[in-house]
């Protein structure tokens, strides 16, 4: 009795002491799993948390960037309400959204399983890399040269006129009801490598057996591509429409450089207002709330889609 | 204290002033044999400083220069920061100087033009560059300096003016209002302008002619100059934009306007598309080259012919920063342009425009037959007659890009009429300066 007790005991303390050590090598393993984490966090809090954290802070300041900072507690909120058509800037980026968004994740995932399906191998890595150059040109560059193809003189009007539809011809990017969706179509010409790509990486992942067990049963193309592919891809698709709304919501660069928000505000958006208010007009704190504003917009857009993907997982 | 030490200082300003006035040389150079480099921002796209910068280190070889350039728009945003840091700018391009001098990031030159002899210098070449204590241009410190003043009004081609008969240019708005019915039923395009949001919206140009000729042009700068109660929403400028309404309906200008930059607008006009359009003497070297000949240009016409001619003419200003360097060679460099006969030169032949400077100092020559002539004929009436103004895009720093901009190219597309523009921009006014 006496000596099951000690044996009892003993392999108590065996098993506390391991689960000591265990636990000391868990602390451990964390601690040096903290220092692989350490710069790339260092470099995200410099460069993302803090800026963020100042912009909040700037919100509540008058400030010209330059000169003394004044405590001004909610009022650069009130006067963010001020700024030229910001209603109509917040509409227009939700517009973007179709452009930016919604259409090349739809193309993309028709184009990859298309391009899974007849253009595997060298034509489709060729296609994979035309369709993700948009990527890697600068966009300034890549915004100039559409600026070019959209005059009233340039290759696209010209070719309308060749086919005889000249009198559709027109300014795409200084036309009031063309402007947005010209440069929405930019939008697409960018992100939608983007999301082929992402999508098709995704559908590499799914077991080929339920393609041909669907096939055996007698489905189409069509039927595989609901039934199979669009479900399993939730996650890809997920991701892709965080990012590209996001894309939308914040777009300040294709904007800028195609119509810097113009004709009248019909391209506006709230990241060209944002620099407008910073740079053009020194007021700080009111651009730093409008960001603010458009970062809170951002996140009650992104957190349902993000929802949808995360259940997906269950 | 600083008062006082000036006050001492003033008997022999007043001779430096004066024997330079009289015609003498330049004021002895406020740097020796030992090297000097002058830290300068230009913007892009222009030669002219370029040229003088070259000029003046050909004749002071021991001062170089530090050039950093970048186009209008982005120095607008920029300058500030520029001024404010560790190497601030001795002579930057400014876009505007309110804000800027009210910051105090701006060096006073009144010091400078008392010592250099510009305050000898034909009165309206200084006093755009004045801010008062509460921040209205027009009088007080100096904080800038023209390195040329500019001039616009309307360029024509002679060979399209020559098909609608057009033989001498107009001498009321109707006879223009004329030319222009008569160019429309030719087939010509009658005005070329630019319209896109990033070029800044080119129609400004003829609403402020259009201001200028129905109206007084002391209104339009108090308002420029952020007078008290100063409004740009007065009953002669509504005439004015209702005019330019009409001109836009009557298919007056190019249809593709909000979309078209300075530069292809500047480009059609010389391949022959446009009979007029309203532009700066800044352009002239690029007109000559390219329609050698062909480039006429006469100041916007007054409504009656009893009035005078108007125009938008203003400096090119630069600035020292407060912190600069090398502040007293920056502002030599100023004087040398003004006064050095070679530098003069390189104003006209490269900028097109009017070096200003002592009164006495020598017209350069223009080459016969350059558009030139008549940009310098024009500006001398214009500056008899007083009516220069700066320019209404220059009011506040956003003025352009949040009101001008976006409500004529409105205009344009038919969502706004000649009063809503007005009181659009009066609104956006006087939201910025609210802040």
């Amino acid at each position: 009795m006496t000596s099951m007790t000690i044996n009892t005991g003993a392999r108590a303390a065996a098993a506390a002491s391991r689960r000591t050590s265990h636990k000391r090598r868990v602390r451990r393993e964390g601690f040096v799993g903290w220092l692989f984490v350490l710069p790339a966090f260092l470099m995200y809090a410099t460069f993302e948390l803090l800026p963020l954290l100042m912009s909040i802070q700037y919100s509540f300041l008058r400030w010209d960037g330059i000169g003394p900072m004044t405590w001004v507690g909610l009022k650069n909120y009130a006067t963010v309400l001020e700024v030229p058509s910001l209603f109509g800037t917040i509409i227009n980026a939700f517009k973007l959204v179709v452009f930016f968004s919604f259409v090349p994740v739809a193309l993309g995932l028709i184009v990859a399983s298309v391009m899974r399906r007849v253009a595997a191998g060298r034509l489709g890595s060729l296609s994979r890399t035309v369709l993700f150059l948009p990527q890697i040109i600068p966009l300034v560059a890549a915004g100039i040269i559409w600026g070019w193809l959209l005059a009233m003189p340039g290759l696209f009007n010209q070719v309308l006129r060749l086919v005889g539809l000249g009198g559709a011809a027109r300014a795409w990017l200084g036309d009031f009801d063309w402007a947005l969706p010209a440069v929405g179509i930019i939008g697409i010409w960018v992100l939608l490598g983007f999301c082929t790509v992402l999508l098709e990486t995704g559908m590499s992942k799914i077991d080929p057996s339920l393609y041909e067990s669907a096939r055996i049963d007698g489905s189409g193309w069509l039927r595989e591509f609901f039934s199979i592919t669009v479900p399993l891809l939730r996650q890809e698709i997920g991701v892709c429409l965080t990012v590209t709304v996001i894309a939308a919501l914040s777009a300040f660069d294709i904007v800028y450089v195609t119509t810097a928000g113009g004709p009248g505000y019909a391209t506006a958006v709230p990241g060209i207002q944002i620099y407008i208010l910073a740079f053009t007009e020194q007021r700080i704190g009111t651009a730093s709330a409008l960001a603010v504003l458009l970062m809170a917009l951002v996140i009650i857009v992104i957190l349902p889609i993000q929802r949808l993907s995360r259940e997906d997982r269950v | 204290m600083k008062c006082k030490a000036f006050l001492a200082l003033l008997p022999l300003l007043a001779a430096t002033t004066l024997a330079f006035a009289e015609g003498t040389k330049l004021p002895t150079p406020p740097f020796g044999k030992e090297p000097v480099v002058l830290n300068a921002y230009f913007e892009t796209g222009f030669d002219i400083p370029f040229k003088l910068a070259e000029e003046f280190t050909k004749q002071y070889p021991n001062v170089t220069w530090d050039i950093k350039q970048d186009q209008f728009t982005n120095l607008i945003n920029s300058t500030p920061r520029l001024l404010a840091g560790d190497n601030p700018p001795d002579l930057i391009r400014l876009p505007t100087m309110v804000s800027f001098s009210k910051q105090g990031l701006l060096k006073n030159l009144d010091g400078y033009a008392n010592s250099l002899g510009w305050a000898s210098w034909p009165v309206p070449q200084l006093s755009q560059n004045r801010v008062a204590a509460d921040g209205t241009r027009g009088s007080g410190a100096l904080y800038a300096m023209g390195l040329n003043y500019s001039m616009t009004g309307v360029f024509y081609n002679k060979k399209l003016a020559a098909q609608i008969g057009m033989k001498q240019p107009p001498k009321t708005l109707a006879e223009f209002e004329d030319l222009l019915a008569k160019a429309k039923a030719a087939k010509l395009l009658p005005i070329m302008e630019w319209g896109s949001a990033k070029s800044g919206m080119g129609l400004a140009f003829p609403l402020q002619a259009l201001m200028a000729s129905v109206g007084p042009t002391q209104p339009i700068n108090d308002w420029i100059f952020q007078k008290k109660g100063a409004t740009i929403d007065t009953p002669s400028n509504l005439n004015a934009a209702q005019h330019l309404e009409q001109w836009i309906k009557k298919g007056y200008f190019p249809t593709d306007i909000n979309a078209i930059e300075y530069t292809d607008a500047a480009d059609r006009f010389t391949k022959g598309e446009g009979l007029f359009t309203f532009n700066g003497d800044w352009q002239n070297p690029a007109y000559d080259a390219a329609m050698p000949g062909n480039v006429g240009f006469f100041a916007m016409p007054p409504e009656k012919a009893s009035g005078s001619p108007a125009a938008m003419s203003a400096p090119l200003t630069y600035g020292i920063a407060a912190k600069a360097k090398n502040a007293d060679a920056a502002a030599f460099f100023l004087t040398w342009v003004a006064s050095n006969p070679v530098a003069r030169q390189i104003n006209v032949d490269v900028g097109g425009s009017n070096p200003g400077g002592p009164a006495d100092a020598a017209t350069p020559k223009v080459k016969a037959g350059s558009v030139t002539n008549e940009t310098l004929a024009a500006g001398v009436v214009v500056g008899k007659a007083g009516t220069a103004m700066d320019f209404i895009a220059n009011s506040t720093s956003a003025i352009f890009a949040q009101g001008w901009t976006p409500e004529l190219q409105k205009m344009v597309g038919g969502k706004q009429n000649a009063a809503g523009l007005l009181k659009a921009v009066q609104a956006e006014y006087l939201r910025e300066l609210a802040q």
